[in-house]
């Protein structure tokens, strides 16, 4: 099957190209291109036109790394198209095939997996405090080490349940709830996506 | 004519935010990193409105940093999704009402989703029945926290003790207001107000008293960015977005920024320190930074809750300029108290941003 066929099997690439005018209100919305020389415009083109070459150099690229998933485009092209969900179809077949190996941004994908992706693993959320310290996070300021440092103290302050059982703010999530969520990690494909990227980063 | 035109297009982008019996869902970055903020929320709810909002155990993330950093598929996205929903309809709730704006956005697609693609609903109830033998029906009405508080803003407004109002001059405090883009740029119809003019929060800071700054870049993203924050490296992304806006904010010169997405509130807040830090540019007044609050702080100060009780001691930028405008009585000496007044001593000061 060629590469614009799998695109066509993703629900987030059928909503995201109906027919791409060309215009550029997407590129003048985007933050990412503010930012990097990244134009969501040539990316709703190229898989527009359907070349696999072009198709595969854009799956070996940075280029599909750069969007922020803000969905800015989404709210303003005037044909209903949204390049964010293009990319985000595109960036999975990436992983998919491996292909992201091939880029730097691609391979940070790596470190994305064994943050986000071990923090959903081992606390059943994306972030916890715990995990955040100012090497990583230098941007936290003096503030976070105050917080860190005192978290115990400071979260029974507020009224919080850190690492406690049952309801409320910071509480640890049973054991039973996370059995659940791994059940559907398993089941929906995300350890599968989570092996793949070691195993591909692995090889190169 | 003109006007009744004007109000019927406002009306396709009002929203039905139901009233009571709320099934509260947890974010997974507010509760770390603004942890008052989810607990005003239920405080104000429970005892200001007599509401009745569950708080459960069960919930788990919803996947979205990681959805939007393309870490996991999507289809694993809409089974945890079908989770929530089951856990909501398991606690007997019907009203579904997330913290966090990714979240609230996540839901929203799933559910679009589902509709536009029925195949895709059918293998939600097949995995997650597969994962945990749960099935699930759909949330009678799906609302972000920032919409229960608007709703609700009159209310609050009646119980007031302190207003929007700048105790010096007599002025209406200047906020600048930032909308989470998920909150609207997604589904416009889902947000009050849509995407271009969305009202969740100016209409809460009209009803305290306050004056919305418009400025030209009020609608760009915070620069979360997702992967171009997680990853250290992609961090000056999300910084130079935030300081697209403040450059942009700074000559209007508001007294605080109020955000209803919790990585909103941080950047905005933690970029003004590494901007000072590294640069020496401060965006309030005299060396200081322009407070950012959560919309839960603003109605927890306007009810006259202590700001330190609030966890406003947890942000990087001060907010002192904002209690003294607002002629708010607290007591400096319990900011950095800890439980039952413990010491713990008190944060390093950076080099650059008074605090």
């Amino acid at each position: 099957m060629g590469l614009i066929e799998l695109l066509k099997k993703d629900v987030r690439f059928q909503e995201g190209l109906t027919a791409c005018i060309n215009c550029g209100t997407c590129t003048a919305i985007c933050p990412a291109a503010h930012f990097y020389n990244y134009d969501p415009r040539i990316i709703a083109d190229t898989v527009q036109r359907g070349n696999e070459a072009d198709i595969l150099a854009l799956l070996e690229s940075d280029t599909i790394w750069y969007c922020g998933e803000c969905l800015s485009c989404k709210t303003r092209c005037p044909r209903n198209n949204t390049p964010g969900y293009i990319v985000q179809a595109l960036r999975n077949l990436s992983q998919e095939l491996g292909c992201f190996t091939k880029s730097e941004r691609g391979r940070q994908q790596l470190d994305v997996k064994r943050i986000i992706g071990e923090n959903m693993i081992k606390y059943g959320y994306c972030v916890y405090l715990d995990e955040i310290d100012l090497d990583g996070h230098p941007e936290q300021g003096p503030v976070w080490q105050w917080y860190k440092d005192n978290a115990d103290s400071i979260l029974k302050r507020l009224g919080a349940n850190y690492h406690g059982n049952g309801p409320g703010t910071m509480r640890k999530i049973s054991e039973d709830d996370m059995s659940e969520l791994n059940r559907i990690f398993e089941v929906t494909g995300a350890m599968k996506r989570f092996d793949d990227i070691e195993r591909f980063c692995e090889k190169k | 004519m003109k006007v009744e035109g004007k109000q019927r297009l406002w009306n396709e982008y009002q929203k039905d935010i139901a009233d009571d019996h709320y099934y509260f869902a947890r974010s997974c970055i507010r509760q770390n990193f603004f942890p008052g903020s989810e607990i005003a929320f239920l405080r104000i709810l429970k005892d200001y409105l007599k509401k009745d909002v569950f708080d459960d155990s069960h919930q788990t993330t919803c996947t979205g940093i990681a959805y939007h950093s393309a870490l996991i598929p999507f289809e694993t996205t809409r089974a945890v999704v079908a989770r929530q929903f089951s856990l909501m309809n398991q606690a007997g709730y019907e009203n579904f009402v997330p913290s966090c704006v990714t979240s609230f956005g996540v839901y929203s697609e799933v559910i679009e989703t589902w509709h536009h693609f029925p195949e895709t609903l059918a293998q939600a109830r097949q995995q997650l029945h597969e994962a945990t033998g749960r099935d699930f029906s759909f949330p009678e009405n799906l609302v972000h926290t920032s919409d229960i508080i608007y709703k609700h803003r009159m209310e609050i407004a009646r119980q007031s003790r302190y207003r929007l109002i700048n105790h010096y001059t007599g002025e209406p405090l200047k906020v600048v207001e930032h909308i989470g883009c998920h909150y609207a740029k997604m589904f416009p119809k889902k947000g009050v107000g849509g995407a271009e003019f969305p009202s969740v929060l100016s209409g809460m800071i009209e009803a305290w008293g306050g004056a919305v700054i418009d400025y030209p870049e009020r609608r760009h993203c915070c620069g979360f960015g997702f992967r171009n924050y997680i990853i250290k490296e992609n961090r000056g992304y999300s910084l130079s977005n935030s300081k697209l806006k403040f450059d942009s904010m700074e000559p209007y010169k508001p007294d605080f920024i109020v955000a209803n997405c919790p990585g909103c509130t941080y950047f905005l807040d933690r970029w003004q320190y590494v901007i000072a830090e590294t640069t020496g540019k401060t965006y309030g007044a005299e060396g200081y930074g322009i407070p950012v609050l959560t919309y839960e702080e603003m109605a927890g100060l306007v009810l006259g809750l202590d700001p330190w009780d609030l966890g406003m001691q947890l942000h990087q930028v001060s907010v002192e300029s904002l209690l003294d405008k607002m002629s708010i009585q607290y007591d400096p000496t319990k900011k950095h108290s800890g439980y039952m007044n413990e010491n713990i001593g008190i944060p390093e000061k950076p080099d650059f941003l008074k605090i």
